[in-house]
C-alpha cells in the first residue's frame, strides 16, 4: 500500500467516532425560520438539505484524492433530530459506552440542552410514529414479536443504478424541469411542489461540489509540494465539473459518486446508508477509455479507489438513542458494492475491473464498504478462485450471491429483465432493482415467539399478558396439525399488526418527511412527480424479515415427535419443562437435542416442518399491498436480531434454554447440523428462495480446510451446488476459535479482527459478549466436526 | 426387485451392454443386501476427485500401527462407552444416503467412495453398490489396502472408476511387522489391476520412520515405474491420534511419538518418484 493511502486509513480506522451538533443545528434553523413555515413539505426538506450543504464545514483530508464529508471531520457522526432526537442521558450513553463509544463535548451537550433538545421534543418523526400506531402493535412490539426499522431511521435500502454515469445534475433539472411544466399544466399541485423540492435538492448539490472547488483552489494556493500542488487544482476542476455536468474520467466518476452518497446520506439517515451497486459494470468504461488514452495507469486507478474505499469508511452509522444506544453497537452502515453477475443481456459481467475492485477489498481489509460477489452460472471458476483468495483470509468478505436466483426473485414480483439484470442484493441479503426500487426492510419478525405465545394459548409468558389471540389450550390438541393451525393463526395474528402498522409508517414518512435529493436518483420519480418516500419509484416493496427458521423447525420437529407421535412425554409435560427452563428436566433436554430431527441434517421430517413454515410465513405477507402502492414480500434474515428475539423468548421444545440467542439467517440452531456442509445446504434449499426477497445462509470453515486446494475447490463447488438449488446467499466465516477467545481477552491486540456477523462483517472486539460468545460457539463446533 | 427392474429399465446407463447383462444376472441372484458400516462422511474432499460421499465399511485384515479408524477393525459391531459402533445397512438405505448429495458430484466430478476398513471384505455388497451407483451415473471409488482376494476384485473391477490402493511398505518383512500381513498378495493384486487397466491411485501414508523413509520411498517409486502409464501417488500426512481412541477399543497403541514432517520435508523426501517421471501429490 503506497504511504498515502496507508495515512488515510490511519486516519479513518484509528480516529474515535464523535457525534457533531453541526447538521442538527442547521436543520433546527430552517425549522424554527417563520419565512418557511408555510412551505410544503417537499420544498422546506429541499431548502433545510441546501441550507445544511451550503453552511456546514468543508473538510478536505491531507493526501486524499475524493473529497467530501457528512459530518465536519472523518468519523464525526451528524444526528437527525427531525427523526429521533437524542436526550442528553443517550449522548452521555454513547459516550461512556464499552463498545464503539461516540464520543461528545461540552459544547455538544451545550448545544443540545439549549437549542435542539427544546424545539424537537414531541415534533419528532419517531414521537409521530408512537402517537399514530395502535396498542396491539405496541404490544407486540414490547414483546419482541418483532422490531421497527423506522423508528429511528428512514426507509432508504436502495442503491443507485448507472445513470449517474451518463447524466449530470444539470440534466436532471431538464428533466425536471418538463416534468415540472407537464404537472403545472394539469394543475397537479402536489407533485409540483415535490419537482420544486427536487430542482432545489440538484442545485444545492452542485453548489456543495463548487464550495469543495473553492476549498481545493485555496489549498491549492498555499501548497508548497508542486505534485500535491497540481493533485489539489485538479481536484478542484473535477468539483466544478461534477455532479453538474457527467462524468468523463474514471476519477470524475468516482468523485460524482462520493458526492452523491454523501447527500443522500446528509439528507436524511436512511437505512444502510447508500450505496453505488455494480461498480465495476460502471467503472469499467471509464478505466478503458483513460487507459486508452494514456490518462491513467492500472496503478493510479487503484490508488484512487483505495482513497475512494477510505471515504466509506470515515462515515459510521449515525448512532442510536434510547435502549438501541446501550445495546446495538452496529458501526457499519451496510454499504455493499456488487461485484460480477451478468450484464443488462444476460451475458457474463465479470471483467478486469472485477478483479481490480477485488484487488482494492482484499488490500483495503476495511469495514466499510461492504463487498459481495454475484455468482452467475455463466461466470467462469477463476473468479470465484479469486474471491475464495479473500474469503480464506477469514475477513468475512466478500459474501457469495446467486445472481440467477435473484433475477428469478426479481422477475417473480414483476420487474422487467433488464432491471432484474441489473440489480442485484444490498444492505445484508436484501434483492433490489438497483436505481428503480425502494425496497424497504420494515422489521425482524420472531418466529418462535409466536409458537411460544401459541403454546401458552395468547399469554406470554414472559410478562403473562395476553399479547396474542386465544387459540386454544395446547393440552387439547388432539394432533399436530392442529397445533400447527393454532401457530398459523397466532402468526396471521401478529404479522397483520405489523402489516397495519408499516401502513400507518408508510404514510407518515411521505408526509413528515419527503426526501426530494434521493427521488431524483431513483427513478421513475421525477417522472411520476412523486417522493420517493410516497412510491415514486418504478417498484416498491417492503419486505419483513422472519427470523429462527432452523429454531422454529427444531421446534415443530421436537413436538411432533416426541408428543404427539413417539409420545415420549405429554404436552403438559412438555409445558412444565419448558416453563422451568428444564431444570430438573436435562436429560429429558438432552433427548431434545440429541435424539430428535433437526434442520440442517437433509431430514425431510424435519425439513418439511421449515417449508410447513415459510408458506405460513410467505402466504400472510407476500402480495399484501402497502400504501405507497407497492407490496409486501418476505425475506429470511436476522442481521443480529436473533439475539434480542433470543433475550425475550424462554425455554423451547427444542431443548434450547431460555433467552439464549435463536438460529440465525435460514441457518440451522447452533449445533444441530450433523452431517456437513452438504446436508445444510440440502436443507436450506427445500426453503423456496425464488419466493423471497433474501435468505442468509452461513458456513464456517477452519482456515486449515481453506489452506489446500483440494478445501478451495470443494467451496467452489458447493458455492455452485447451492446456487444450482436456487439458494440466494451464502458467506463463510474462516476463523479460528482460538484466534477470537485470544481477542476477546486482549482486545487492543486483535482491533481489526473482522468476522462475519450475519449478512455482514464487524470487528470482533466491538460485537457485544453474548454475540461474541455465540460467534466462538459457531466456530469451536465447526472445528470438532471437519 | 420389481421396482429395482423397473427401475434398470428406465436408467439411462453409460456402460456397456455386458456390464448390463452382468448386471441383471448379479440382481437375479439377490446378492447380500446388507453390510456392516461404522461411518458415512458426507463432503470427504480427499478420497477421490471432488466433492465425495465416503463410506466406511467395518472390518480390516490389517493392524496398521498407524491406524486412525481402529473402530473399523472388528468386522462385528461393538458397544463402546455405551455407544454402537456399527450401523447394518442395506443396499437401498445407503444409496439414499449416497443419493442425497447427488448434485454436488455433478458440480464437483465427485462421487462415492468405499472405503474403511477394507471395503472388498464385505465384496459382494459392494459391488451391488457400485452397480447402483453406475446405473446413476456416479463416480465411484474403492479405497482399499490390498489385501483382498483376487475374486473380490475381479467382482468389482467393471464397476469402480477409480481405486485408491494403499501401498505401504515395499520391503515384505517390515509389512509384516508394521501391518500384521504380508504384502505378497497386495502386490500381485495391485498388478492384477494395472493388467486389467484399472485407474489406480496409490496412497502412502506419511509415518515418519516406518513408510517414511528414503529407502522405502525410492523403493516403490523403482517399483511403480514399470507400469504405464505411471499411476499418481498421493502422500497422505499423517497426524498422531490420542491413544485414548485405542484404549477405549483395548487395542494397543504402538506408535512412537515422532514428529510430523512437514510440507518441504515430505517434497524432499519423495523426489525419487519425480525423478522416475512418476505425478506425486501430498494429500488425496
Amino acid at each position: 500500500m503506497i504511504p498515502r493511502i496507508t495515512q488515510l486509513r490511519k486516519q479513518s480506522t484509528e480516529t474515535i467516532p464523535s457525534i457533531s451538533a453541526e447538521r442538527a443545528q442547521l436543520v433546527t434553523e430552517v425549522y424554527q425560520n417563520p419565512e418557511y413555515a408555510g412551505l410544503s413539505m417537499p420544498v422546506k426538506r429541499a431548502i433545510t438539505f441546501r441550507h445544511i450543504l451550503n453552511n456546514k464545514n468543508i473538510c478536505i483530508n491531507p493526501g486524499e484524492l475524493i473529497v467530501g464529508e457528512r459530518g465536519p471531520a472523518p468519523q464525526a457522526c451528524p444526528t437527525y433530530p427531525e427523526i429521533c432526537l437524542h436526550s442528553i442521558d443517550d449522548l452521555d450513553i454513547l459516550r461512556s459506552r464499552k463498545k464503539v463509544p461516540f464520543d461528545s463535548d461540552v459544547k455538544t451537550h451545550k448545544i443540545y440542552t439549549e437549542q435542539i433538545i427544546p424545539f424537537w421534543e414531541g415534533k419528532t418523526v419517531r414521537d409521530e410514529m408512537f402517537r399514530q400506531l395502535p396498542d396491539a402493535w405496541k404490544e407486540a412490539y414490547s414483546a419482541g414479536v418483532f422490531t421497527e426499522f423506522m423508528e429511528q431511521r428512514p426507509p432508504g435500502h436502495t442503491v443507485l443504478d448507472d445513470k449517474i454515469y451518463h447524466k449530470g445534475m444539470l440534466d436532471f433539472i431538464d428533466e425536471i424541469n418538463s416534468a415540472l411544466q407537464q404537472y403545472k399544466q394539469t394543475g397537479d399541485q402536489q407533485k409540483v411542489e415535490q419537482l420544486k423540492g427536487m430542482k432545489i435538492a440538484a442545485n444545492a448539490i452542485i453548489e456543495f461540489a463548487n464550495r469543495h472547488a473553492d476549498a481545493l483552489e485555496e489549498l491549492a494556493g498555499s501548497e508548497n509540494d508542486a505534485a500535491r500542488k497540481m493533485e489539489l487544482q485538479k481536484m478542484a476542476q473535477i468539483c466544478r465539473k461534477v455532479p453538474a455536468n457527467k462524468p468523463e474520467s474514471f476519477w470524475e466518476a468516482l468523485q460524482y459518486y462520493w458526492f452523491i452518497h454523501v447527500g443522500v446520506i446528509t439528507e436524511v439517515n436512511p437505512w444502510d446508508s447508500f450505496n453505488p451497486g455494480r461498480l465495476d459494470q460502471h467503472l469499467l468504461p471509464f478505466y478503458q477509455k483513460d487507459i486508452a488514452e494514456g490518462r491513467l495507469t492500472k496503478e493510479r486507478a487503484k490508488e484512487l479507489l483505495q482513497s475512494f474505499w477510505v471515504k466509506f469508511n470515515n462515515h459510521p452509522a449515525p448512532p442510536k438513542i434510547g435502549v438501541t444506544a446501550k445495546e446495538s453497537n452496529t458501526y457499519t452502515d451496510f454499504a455493499l458494492i456488487n461485484l460480477g453477475g451478468v450484464k443488462s443481456d444476460g451475458s457474463d459481467a465479470v471483467n478486469e475491473m472485477t478483479y481490480l475492485l477485488l484487488d482494492v477489498i482484499e488490500e483495503m481489509r476495511l469495514l466499510q464498504p461492504s463487498s459481495m460477489v454475484q455468482v452467475s452460472k455463466k461466470n467462469p471458476d477463476q473468479y470465484i478462485r479469486r474471491f475464495i483468495e479473500i474469503i480464506k483470509t477469514g475477513y468475512g468478505q466478500p459474501s457469495v450471491f446467486n445472481t440467477d436466483a435473484i433475477i428469478q426473485e426479481m422477475l417473480r414480483v414483476g420487474k422487467s429483465i433488464e432491471d432484474a439484470r441489473n440489480g442485484g442484493a444490498s444492505g445484508c441479503v436484501e434483492t433490489g432493482a438497483f436505481g428503480k426500487e425502494a425496497y424497504i426492510l420494515t422489521g425482524y419478525f420472531n418466529i418462535p415467539k409466536v409458537l411460544e405465545i401459541t403454546l401458552n394459548n395468547g399469554i406470554d409468558p414472559r410478562t403473562g399478558k395476553m399479547t396474542g389471540i386465544e387459540t386454544g389450550n395446547p393440552m387439547d390438541f388432539k394432533s399436530f396439525d392442529e397445533l400447527m393451525l393454532a401457530f398459523e393463526k397466532q402468526m396471521n395474528h401478529f404479522l397483520g399488526i405489523k402489516i397495519n402498522g408499516n401502513n400507518i409508517i408508510d404514510r407518515i414518512y411521505a408526509k413528515m418527511l419527503p426526501v426530494p435529493f434521493l427521488s431524483i436518483l431513483i427513478s421513475d420519480c421525477i417522472q411520476n412527480g412523486k417522493d420517493y418516500h410516497d412510491g415514486g419509484a418504478r417498484y416498491n416493496s417492503s419486505y419483513i424479515q422472519g427470523v429462527g427458521m432452523g429454531s422454529i423447525s427444531d421446534e415443530l420437529a421436537a413436538l411432533k415427535y416426541h408428543v404427539f407421535e413417539h409420545k415420549t412425554i405429554s404436552m403438559q409435560g412438555m409445558l412444565v419443562a419448558l416453563k422451568n427452563d428444564f431444570m430438573d428436566y436435562e436429560e429429558f433436554r438432552q433427548k431434545l437435542l440429541n435424539e430428535t430431527p433437526k434442520y440442517g441434517n437433509d431430514d425431510d421430517y424435519a425439513d418439511d416442518l421449515t417449508r410447513a413454515v415459510f408458506e405460513i410465513y410467505y402466504k400472510a405477507i407476500d402480495g399484501k399491498p402497502t400504501e405507497r402502492g407497492g407490496y409486501h414480500r418476505v425475506n429470511l434474515l436476522p442481521t443480529t436480531c436473533h439475539v434480542y428475539f433470543g433475550s425475550v423468548t424462554g425455554a423451547m421444545p427444542d431443548g434450547r434454554k431460555a433467552w439464549t440467542p435463536l438460529s440465525e439467517g435460514i441457518s440451522p440452531a447452533q449445533g444441530a447440523d450433523r452431517k456437513g456442509p452438504t446436508a445444510v445446504i440440502k436443507s436450506a434449499a427445500k426453503i423456496d428462495h425464488v419466493r423471497t426477497g433474501g435468505t442468509l445462509l452461513n458456513q464456517k470453515f477452519t482456515p486449515s480446510f481453506l489452506e489446500d486446494e483440494n478445501g478451495k475447490t470443494a467451496v467452489l463447488h458447493l458455492i455452485r451446488s447451492y446456487f444450482r438449488l436456487d439458494g440466494h446467499h451464502i458467506q463463510f466465516n474462516v476463523v479460528k476459535a482460538e484466534t477470537l477467545r485470544k481477542a476477546q481477552k486482549e482486545p487492543g491486540k486483535y482491533r481489526d479482527l473482522i468476522v462475519r456477523v450475519a449478512g455482514y462483517s464487524d470487528y470482533f472486539i466491538n460485537l457485544t459478549d453474548e454475540l461474541q460468545e455465540e460467534i466462538i460457539l459457531r466456530t469451536e463446533q465447526m472445528n470438532g466436526s471437519n | 426387485m420389481k421396482a429395482q427392474n423397473q427401475e434398470l429399465r428406465t436408467t439411462k446407463t453409460r456402460f456397456d451392454s455386458a456390464q448390463r447383462a452382468y448386471i441383471q444376472e448379479i440382481n437375479l441372484k439377490q446378492v447380500n443386501k446388507s453390510a456392516t458400516i461404522f461411518n458415512i462422511q458426507r463432503f470427504s474432499v480427499h478420497d477421490g476427485p471432488g466433492i465425495r460421499t465416503t463410506v466406511f465399511f467395518k472390518g480390516c485384515p490389517l493392524a496398521c500401527w498407524w491406524c486412525h479408524n481402529p473402530e473399523g477393525r472388528s468386522s462385528e459391531n461393538e458397544v463402546i462407552n455405551g455407544n454402537t459402533i456399527g450401523t447394518i445397512v442395506t443396499v437401498d438405505e445407503l444409496m439414499q444416503e449416497i443419493l442425497a448429495d447427488r448434485v454436488f458430484y455433478e458440480e464437483s466430478g465427485g462421487g462415492v467412495t468405499f472405503s474403511g476398513g477394507e471395503p472388498l471384505a464385505q465384496a459382494s455388497f459392494v459391488k451391488a453398490m457400485l452397480m447402483k451407483c453406475k446405473e446413476n451415473n456416479i463416480h465411484t471409488a474403492v479405497d482399499t489396502s490390498g489385501y483382498v482376494s483376487k475374486a473380490s476384485l475381479r467382482q468389482v473391477l467393471p464397476f469402480t472408476d477409480l481405486f485408491l490402493f494403499d501401498l505401504k511398505i515395499l520391503d515384505p518383512v517390515k509389512h509384516l511387522k508394521y501391518t500384521d500381513v504380508s504384502n505378497t498378495e497386495i502386490l500381485d493384486n495391485l498388478e492384477y489391476l494395472f493388467a486389467n487397466n484399472a485407474t489406480v491411485r496409490i496412497r502412502i501414508p506419511v509415518i515418519p520412520g516406518i513408510t517414511f523413509t528414503a529407502e522405502n520411498l525410492d523403493q516403490i517409486a523403482a517399483y511403480l515405474r514399470k507400469f504405464e502409464p505411471h499411476p499418481e501417488v498421493n502422500l497422505l500426512p499423517f497426524h498422531r491420534i490420542g491413544e485414548s481412541k485405542y484404549n477405549r477399543y483395548n487395542i494397543k497403541y504402538k506408535m512412537p511419538v515422532q514428529k510430523e514432517p512437514n510440507h518441504e520435508e515430505i517434497l524432499k523426501m519423495s523426489s525419487g518418484f519425480r525423478r522416475e517421471g512418476i505425478p506425486v501429490k501430498i494429500g488425496g
